[in-house]
């Protein structure tokens, strides 16, 4: 299906720009919204370009840089940080060789750093494109990642 | 058919993410081993509450609770338990003991709850329309849409005195009226559940746990404020939220509930289901009318409200998920009975989400006016690992930090909003004597510096102004301008941002110099009592 079939079903639905945004990344191999998919956008909603980037870098389960095939958030906020999600930021950092917002060399994990999940149940937690980890230690993280191997 | 015993499965996303599949597979392959299938149900539902504390399970009509189950432990809780009836001690739930009780009931952690709005959770199959009836679900909806006007329904709300549960509590019968008397056509109704308050989990497990109870609410809010046209919210994170209510819409538009000529009524009214794309500033009732019409969510300038001129100009009504599941049970049992639950000022439960240094984190409903010290060491068990406490955040990270003096305090709008911090969404993070104020404080105001959405200058630039403050004061290195500034800044912010997002922003920082004054005097000095910060005297000893 061709980007511009993807969207097609959302032109002249009531407030279906988010729903296109979500379909043109969620089809992209590279997890994010590329300038010609905005473009197409913009053209298909027949909006202005900026009102589309504007959007698109509001919200922030958009990307328009390009990403890994498994997006890494880690959740920041009070109640994992209380139980320690820095030392999980700084032990995945050191395990897959990167910073915050980097993707590894072989394109298969960005690692971002997010607001609350509203999963403090099992805090510390990260989510690993859809799905969620939690009560995590340094130590455990080798095996999650193995999940994705 | 007729079961001996029901075994209810908590599938709740914490208990999900603890392996709760698995849990069920087992006891499923082992009721089959055993040739229990006719005589033993097994039910999948909510969330239970114990989140800290899973996967768990519950075995009627003992009322006996399993918890931290593996796959193994199911084969021994099913062959003794179920086949045997002989109870398998360590696997209780913490504080029950084979002697002194048992039953879910006796427990401080279910006893001292009252539940309305999770009086289903953990006891019904969400996915199943016919549980839901069975524990009289839509009975509400029936009788009042029999028995009462939409007035008489605002009336009984008013009269309840039940307010939103999102975080302002301003009281719910009130707004109905506004968008039932404003002019226009259509009117929409639209259920918040774009739950994005730190340490706030109860929407989505309310969502997951009985997501029918929120449909009986819109219907009944749908009739009472004359909206045709319902949306929920939902953020785009909640994937199970978002999963077990389109199927619920779906098993309710089957049976008539939803659509033209509800229950033989004049009734006309739909829902569906809107994902977020991930901004806590949606959780603000304009900007999450600007992010469903596909906009950037960015507040609006208020006046006109929402339910003059909110979705597409029209009349509309924005209610939290949590103050619709209220609604069946107040028309069913009056507002007399509603009233009677809670303090005179804030009638009724709050559901609360237990996070940080607590022993059982999780999910609780009490009513309002009860002590922070009840629900930390009575319902939550107190605080893990032989350490004391020190500080809870009341209504998530928008809420202020109190100290020990304050754990006697009711828990209620007024009287938290009287000791600078708020009820808020019901989110309380316990932190023990490890904690460092002003670490703390860096971390709730990264939060807001990252989720500002930019529109307000106040907001925008004063956000990231009272981080540098903070992380200076971390290191030792503010000076007493610092100090006027970061109180000027937070005024401005309060009186002059566009939105709660910028105006609560500076509560955690305020409450902190009024309750931890002598900490903040410390750092000031540079000095970190518990040397969690980098400051001039001392570097960071402990590694988080």
């Amino acid at each position: 299906m061709t980007q511009s079939m993807l969207i097609q079903r959302f032109i002249g639905e009531p407030g279906g720009l988010l729903k296109a945004l979500h379909a043109l990344q969620n089809s992209n191999t590279n997890n994010f919204l590329s300038p010609q998919d905005l473009e197409l956008v913009s053209g298909a909603f027949g909006v202005p370009l900026a009102k589309v980037w504007g959007v698109a870098t509001f919200y922030s389960l958009y990307s328009t840089i390009p990403r890994g095939r498994y997006i890494i958030r880690v959740c920041e906020s009070a109640p994992c940080h209380v139980v320690g999600a820095h030392n999980i930021l700084t032990a995945l950092a050191k395990n897959l060789n990167i910073c915050t917002g980097e993707t590894t060399a072989d394109g298969k994990f960005t690692l971002e750093v997010t607001s609350c999940l509203g999963i403090c149940g099992v805090a510390p937690a990260i989510m690993i494109n859809d799905t969620v980890h939690g009560n995590l230690t340094p130590e455990s993280l080798a095996s999650v990642l193995a999940l994705y191997n | 058919m007729f079961y001996r015993s029901h075994v209810l499965v908590c599938t709740g996303s914490n208990c999900n993410i603890k392996g709760c599949q698995g849990i069920t597979e087992a006891l499923r392959r082992e009721l089959t081993r055993l040739s229990l299938e006719q005589e033993v149900r097994l039910v999948e539902t909510g969330c239970l509450g114990l989140c800290e504390h899973g996967p768990a399970l519950v075995v009627y009509p003992e009322g006996v609770m399993y918890v931290r189950l593996t796959a193994a432990d199911v084969a021994e809780v099913a062959e003794e338990h179920l086949l045997k009836g002989r109870l398998v001690p360590r696997l209780l739930q913490p504080t029950a003991t084979v002697d002194s009780g048992y039953s879910l009931n006796m427990s401080p952690f279910f006893s001292k709850q009252k539940r309305i709005v999770l009086k289903n959770c953990g006891l019904i199959n969400p996915d199943s329309i016919e549980d839901y009836v069975h524990a009289d679900g839509y009975i509400a909806l029936a009788t009042t849409l029999d028995t009462k006007t939409p007035t008489d329904v605002i009336d009984v709300i008013k009269k309840s005195g039940l307010r939103g549960r999102g975080g302002a509590g301003f009281p719910a019968g009130r707004k109905w009226e506004f968008t039932r008397w404003a002019t226009g056509s259509p009117k929409y109704l639209i259920c918040n559940a774009d739950e994005g308050e730190p340490g706030t989990f109860k929407d989505r497990l309310i969502l997951e746990g009985d997501p029918h109870l929120i449909l009986e609410g819109m219907i009944i809010a749908a009739y009472a404020i004359g909206a045709t046209k319902g949306i929920i919210y939902i953020r785009g994170e909640y994937d199970l939220s978002i999963r077990r209510m389109e199927h619920a819409i779906a098993e309710a538009r089957k049976l008539g509930l939803l659509g033209q000529n509800i229950l033989g009524s004049e009734l006309e009214f739909d829902v569906e289901v809107c994902a977020g794309a991930g901004a806590y500033v949606c959780g603000e009732e304009t900007a999450l009318i600007e992010s469903i019409e596909g906009n950037r969510g960015e507040p609006r300038f208020k006046p006109p409200y929402p339910a003059q001129q909110g979705l597409w100009g029209k009349p509309t009504c924005v209610n939290n998920v949590e103050t619709l599941a209220n609604i069946p049970a107040i028309l069913q049992h009056g507002a007399e009975w509603y009233q009677q639950i809670g303090t005179a000022n804030s009638p009724g439960t709050k559901v609360f989400t237990l996070t940080g240094n607590i022993i059982n984190s999780g999910l609780i409903e009490v009513p309002m006016g009860i002590t922070l010290r009840e629900v930390i060491y009575e319902i939550g068990g107190g605080i893990p690992e032989g350490r004391s406490f020190k500080m809870a955040q009341t209504g998530g990270t928008s809420g202020g930090c109190l100290a020990e003096e304050h754990l006697d305090i009711p828990m209620d709008y007024d009287s938290l909003a009287g000791h600078g911090s708020s009820l808020g969404s019901g989110a309380l993070l316990v932190m023990d004597d490890s904690h460092c104020i002003i670490d703390l404080t860096k971390c709730f105001l990264k939060f807001f510096v990252h989720e500002s959405c930019g529109q307000c200058t106040p907001c925008r630039e004063g956000t990231p102004a009272l981080y540098s403050i903070i992380d200076k004061l971390s290191r030792g290195l503010a000076t007493e301008s610092d100090m006027r500034l970061l109180k000027r800044l937070s005024r401005t912010m309060q009186s002059s941002s566009l939105c709660a997002l910028g105006q609560t922003a500076p509560v955690p920082v305020l409450s902190a110099l009024v309750h931890f004054n002598e900490e903040v005097e410390a750092h000031f000095k540079g000095d970190c009592p518990t040397c969690k910060c980098h400051t001039a005297r001392g570097g960071r000893q402990s590694a988080n």
